[in-house]
């Protein structure tokens, strides 16, 4: 058993598209698992290597139970929600069987077949956007007139949450997925965020809708506390995320140029461009946590009982062991079996939605604004490393 | 020639079998768990399968060759 001090997880980039260098580091120095130092003073296990990860990410013996868990970094606003029960109906922090209930009756919303209605929907909210892009005149933010809007109006659309509240909750998720938003302002967020779902959920009781969330309030599968814990999940995943692969997507693809304008010429390579893309952002950028329930023995460690482990999808997913030249942008390569997802029970549920909004986004900016390029430099842009899940802040862009 | 089993008690419906081998593997319109259209495979197609086992996220399929050992993915 090798024997090193517990470090803190690497935060600091170097360059804006790869993850912290040290993470490299430390897989190369002390393989693809090494100790981890935890704000709170525990030391448990940070994974980097691609094997450990996906092995562990389907390991029932590592719990994903909230009341376990701590994140990585000081995250003050879910200071009320790690290390506390995990609340009703937020499955994706269950272990089986309790989420497997949840995943079973979910699932079904989310496979290929559910989502092929969707598709002409993703194609009508995506062209009415950019015949709006065309109207203006540039710059403009990709942001706020693209991937942030089309991304809401279809996860809206899917659950039946009313898009004209849609400032209100970007305000209120901003403050939660925040990692520089006070435990207070945190809490109350949460609060006004459930209290909505919860006046949504009635409302869908006693008027029935046809959307996601209708059906499920409709049904008796799910009692009230437990819809408005699925409700906040789903929405919240289902559009922060998609929004700032697109956006940070479309600023990879056009900073390595040649990228861009192969996709530009060969609309085909769009799916493969859009697993790649996923691979080579990773925008979980601290992973996902578990601790152990069990003793597990894994690449000449041992994780004992009750320890922590983070499992970083970046370095994961920047492996050479797995992928040939990770850190290079290369959309003709197969990054199939990336982790960007996840992997295990826990993998994401909405990721075909999310591969459709992206393949249609890309597809239309494509075909559409073949000249796009960035209106600034790389180095004036924000980047998220204040957030939880990483992306740019505002993109301005010109054609 | 590769048998496929798909165990439904394991799969999560994630899908992502239908996306490799689409010829192969459907899932069912009420619950999205998996549905093996065609349970033997040989030549060409068994590239696909492979594809679908180790993208399989939860482990619910398993090949086995026609002689009845298991292929180890």
């Amino acid at each position: 058993m090798r024997s090193s001090r517990a470090e803190p997880i690497p935060v600091a980039r170097t360059n804006p598209f790869n993850p912290p260098p040290d993470l490299a580091r430390l897989r190369e120095g002390l393989g693809g698992i090494s100790p981890l130092a935890y704000p709170d003073g525990h030391n448990g296990w940070l994974v980097t290597g691609y094997e450990e990860a996906r092995k562990l990410l389907a390991d029932a013996r590592l719990s994903n139970r909230l009341e376990l868990q701590q994140f990585p970094v000081a995250w003050p606003a879910r200071d009320g929600f790690y290390g506390h029960p995990t609340p009703p109906g937020m499955f994706s922090h269950m272990d089986d069987p309790q989420h497997a209930y949840f995943r079973r009756k979910l699932a079904g919303h989310f496979n290929t077949h559910t989502l092929k209605p969707l598709e002409d929907t993703i194609q009508e909210i995506i062209t009415e956007r950019l015949d709006r892009m065309e109207d203006m005149t540039p710059p403009l933010d990709l942001v706020s007139h693209l991937a942030w809007p089309a991304t809401t109006q279809v996860i809206c659309e899917l659950l039946g949450v009313p898009y004209e509240d849609r400032e209100e909750f970007h305000r209120l998720n901003e403050v939660t997925a925040s990692l520089e938003t006070s435990p207070q302002q945190g809490d109350e967020a949460m609060a006004a965020l459930r209290a909505y779902f919860l006046e949504l959920v009635r409302s869908k009781r006693a008027h029935p809708t046809d959307d996601l969330l209708g059906v499920l309030a409709a049904g008796d599968d799910f009692p009230e506390d437990e819809l408005v814990g699925i409700g906040f999940l789903l929405h919240k995943a289902g559009h922060e995320t998609t929004s700032n692969m697109f956006a940070l997507g479309t600023l990879a693809l056009i900073t390595y140029r040649d990228q861009w304008e192969r996709l530009c010429q060969e609309p085909s390579l769009i799916p493969q461009a859009v697993e790649e893309l996923l691979r080579y952002l990773s925008i979980l950028q601290f992973g996902v946590q578990r601790t152990a329930i069990e003793d597990i023995d894994i690449a000449g460690s041992v994780i004992t009982a009750g320890q922590r482990v983070t499992i970083s999808l970046p370095a994961a997913n920047r492996d050479p062991s797995k992928f040939e030249d990770p850190d290079e942008l290369d959309i003709s390569r197969d990054a199939r079996n990336h982790l960007a997802f996840g992997f295990g029970v826990h993998q994401c549920v909405g990721q075909h939605l999310a591969r459709l909004e992206l393949r249609i986004g890309f597809e239309g900016l494509t075909s559409r604004f073949p000249s796009l390029h960035s209106a600034v430099s790389v180095d004036e842009l924000h980047f998220a490393a204040d957030m939880h899940l990483y992306g740019v802040h505002r993109l301005p862009v010109m054609w | 020639m590769i048998r496929i089993i798909a165990d439904r008690d394991i799969c999560i419906s994630a899908g992502n079998c239908v996306l490799a081998a689409p010829a192969i593997f459907d899932q069912s319109h009420e619950d999205g768990l998996v549905q093996v259209i065609v349970e033997l495979v040989d030549g060409k197609e068994c590239d696909a399968v492979y594809e679908a086992a180790e993208a399989c996220p939860s482990g619910a399929i398993r090949l086995v060759d026609d002689g009845g050992s298991p292929t180890g993915v």
